[in-house]
């Protein structure tokens, strides 16, 4: 029989195995609460005197809310075209892998999860300059167009899993391509935009090279370049930065603490096959 | 009927024309570099063959990050794989607060790679020696990223701690999708834990080993921001890896043709190892 007691050595394990990834956060936020004076006391302890001016001297000295309002404002952009415009192509191309048209387009794709960024690293600068496009807009439409190698291999798969009937269904009643797809097939979708969508988002937000290269203009900074920058500037002051550190975390931090259980399940639901 | 084909081009053909333009186009481009001496600022070059892809055979830097970046991928993956497996079992065990530590096990994939650099760069330099000093061990109380022999080592604890969330959550998927009964029909045959896990937990999870072997492997190969955080590429060059190196030599060495033509060689290795990879994990894969 599988016993249904609680098996409590295991338990204690993965309670102290856990600490291990709670130990650099603890730190992260005892620090940016600390002054230098408290630090040099003790670097482990709680701190006493809770010193918020950390985080209002961070927010002023790497222009948090700007950064802030960038790295959103890329994210959620770029994570909705994501949903609707990589989702609308990987449906045209499942709906059509007997052509040679789309089964091309499907390898041509995917073939590009294989492809190093290094290798259009410098070439992309280039380009995205030549054409105006080394700014904010310019980074969504990259986010978008190199999604596509990923999303468009998880999308092809779901869809084609959805029985055709449903759709001829649709076409016989007189409903379009465009309304079949939006009307039938993209609320199917949902487990799969799910993951799609966390996912890209966790990788929007947090990707540090893109922005890096393409970047020019200081006000168009995302937060983790932000942090990039402030890292040279401030090296000595570590409450600053830790607090600054925390302060480009803790977007992510809250959504997590309230859609944990969510996303964790998005991304297991959606991932497998 | 041609006017539903004339929708599925319509809606491939934007994304197509995007993609060409934004992604093979600039790899194109990059090949073509590789074959020129272009600095990637003045207004002429010239066309120079394969001198480019020659010398870099005979870079040492090339070579060392080369030898840098496949340690450090091999042994993330490694380790990665074996932790994260070790943790899906234990989450997926009998235990208390299964959501909770699900939850917490997960949390390091969230954050941002590099700002997790800059936390544990301060952790090496202030915070562990404290410990190694309690210890009395002079090796454990020195900065481990300042030591140009163990420096790679700080920075696959980095990655370990962050990249093994990613590959739980598979791996406990992956647990979730094994029968229940075959583990009831293995108890009454008496079979032990160890025996339980390497004829039945093992086997049925063999497509996830490869997944994630294949991610973490590729993951390990474009290193990049971690290093950028705990050791821009020293002591020395110590820690520079081929994605550091395409990156500092291509926009700030004034050597963007020849580290093009590193990255054609990069993209070539990393082709050949996911083949390889996918070939021989593929082939223990089995079906129920």
């Amino acid at each position: 029989m599988i016993k249904k007691t609680t098996n409590w050595p295991v338990t204690v394990i993965i309670a102290l195995c856990s600490l291990l990834i709670l130990f650099p956060l603890y730190m992260t936020i005892a620090i940016a609460l600390k002054n230098p004076e408290e630090m040099a006391r003790s670097i482990f302890s709680l701190p006493t005197g809770l010193h918020f001016e950390n985080f209002a001297n961070a927010i002023k000295a790497t222009n948090f809310f700007n950064a802030l309002g960038n790295s959103a404002t890329i994210t959620v952009t770029a994570v909705v075209f994501i949903l609707l415009t990589n989702s609308m192509v990987a449906y045209a191309i499942a709906r059509n892998m007997n052509k040679r048209f789309f089964k091309t387009l499907y390898f041509y794709f995917i073939s590009a999860m294989f492809i190093p960024f290094q290798i259009i690293m410098l070439p992309v600068v280039k380009v995205t300059t030549d054409l105006h496009m080394n700014n904010i807009p310019g980074l969504i439409i990259l986010y978008i167009v190199y999604g596509l190698a990923f999303n468009v291999f998880v999308y092809v798969g779901y869809i084609r899993s959805i029985p055709y009937e449903l759709e001829e269904a649709a076409t016989v009643d007189g409903a379009s391509t465009w309304g079949t797809f939006w009307r039938i097939i993209f609320p199917l979708l949902a487990p799969v935009n799910a993951t799609i969508g966390i996912l890209s988002c966790l990788s929007t937000w947090n990707d540090f090279m893109l922005p890096l290269i393409l970047l020019g203009n200081q006000d168009s900074y995302t937060l983790p370049l932000v942090q990039y920058v402030f890292q040279g500037q401030f090296s000595t002051d570590f409450n600053l930065a830790f607090a600054s550190y925390l302060l480009a975390l803790s977007p992510m931090l809250i959504i997590y603490l309230f859609a944990q259980k969510w996303i964790i399940g998005g991304l297991t639901q959606g991932s497998i096959k | 009927m041609a006017k539903r084909r004339a929708a599925f081009y319509l809606m491939t053909i934007p994304a197509l024309l995007l993609f060409f333009a934004f992604h093979t186009f600039p790899a194109l481009q990059g090949i073509y570099y590789a074959f020129t001496n272009w600095d990637g600022y003045s207004d002429s070059f010239d066309y120079v063959g394969f001198k480019n892809f020659i010398n870099i055979f005979k870079d040492e830097n090339v070579l060392n990050s080369y030898l840098f970046t496949f340690k450090y991928a091999i042994a993330t993956t490694v380790l990665i794989n074996i932790i994260s497996l070790l943790i899906a079992l234990g989450l997926n065990a009998k235990i208390k607060a299964k959501n909770f530590f699900r939850g917490v096990y997960f949390l390091p994939n969230i954050l941002s790679v590099l700002i997790v650099g800059f936390i544990f760069n301060y952790l090496f330099s202030n915070v562990f020696p404290v410990w190694g000093e309690k210890l009395g061990s002079d090796f454990l109380s020195q900065n481990i990223l300042g030591n140009s022999d163990w420096a790679w080592i700080g920075i696959v604890i980095v990655a370990v701690w962050q990249g093994i969330a990613y590959n739980t959550i598979l791996y406990l998927a992956g647990l979730q999708t094994i029968p229940h009964d075959l583990y009831e029909a293995s108890n009454l045959d008496g079979a032990s834990r160890w025996r339980e896990f390497w004829s039945i937990t093992f086997p049925l999870l063999a497509s996830f080993f490869t997944i994630n072997m294949v991610l973490a492997m590729k993951g390990g190969l474009m290193v990049f921001d971690q290093i950028i955080a705990l050791t821009g590429g020293g002591p020395g060059r110590s820690t520079q890896s081929i994605a550091l190196l395409i990156y500092t030599g291509g926009f700030q060495g004034g050597e963007f043709a020849y580290q093009s033509a590193n990255a054609v060689i990069y993209f070539i290795v990393i082709v050949v190892i996911s083949a390889l990879q996918l070939k021989f994990l593929q082939k223990r894969e089995m079906d129920l």
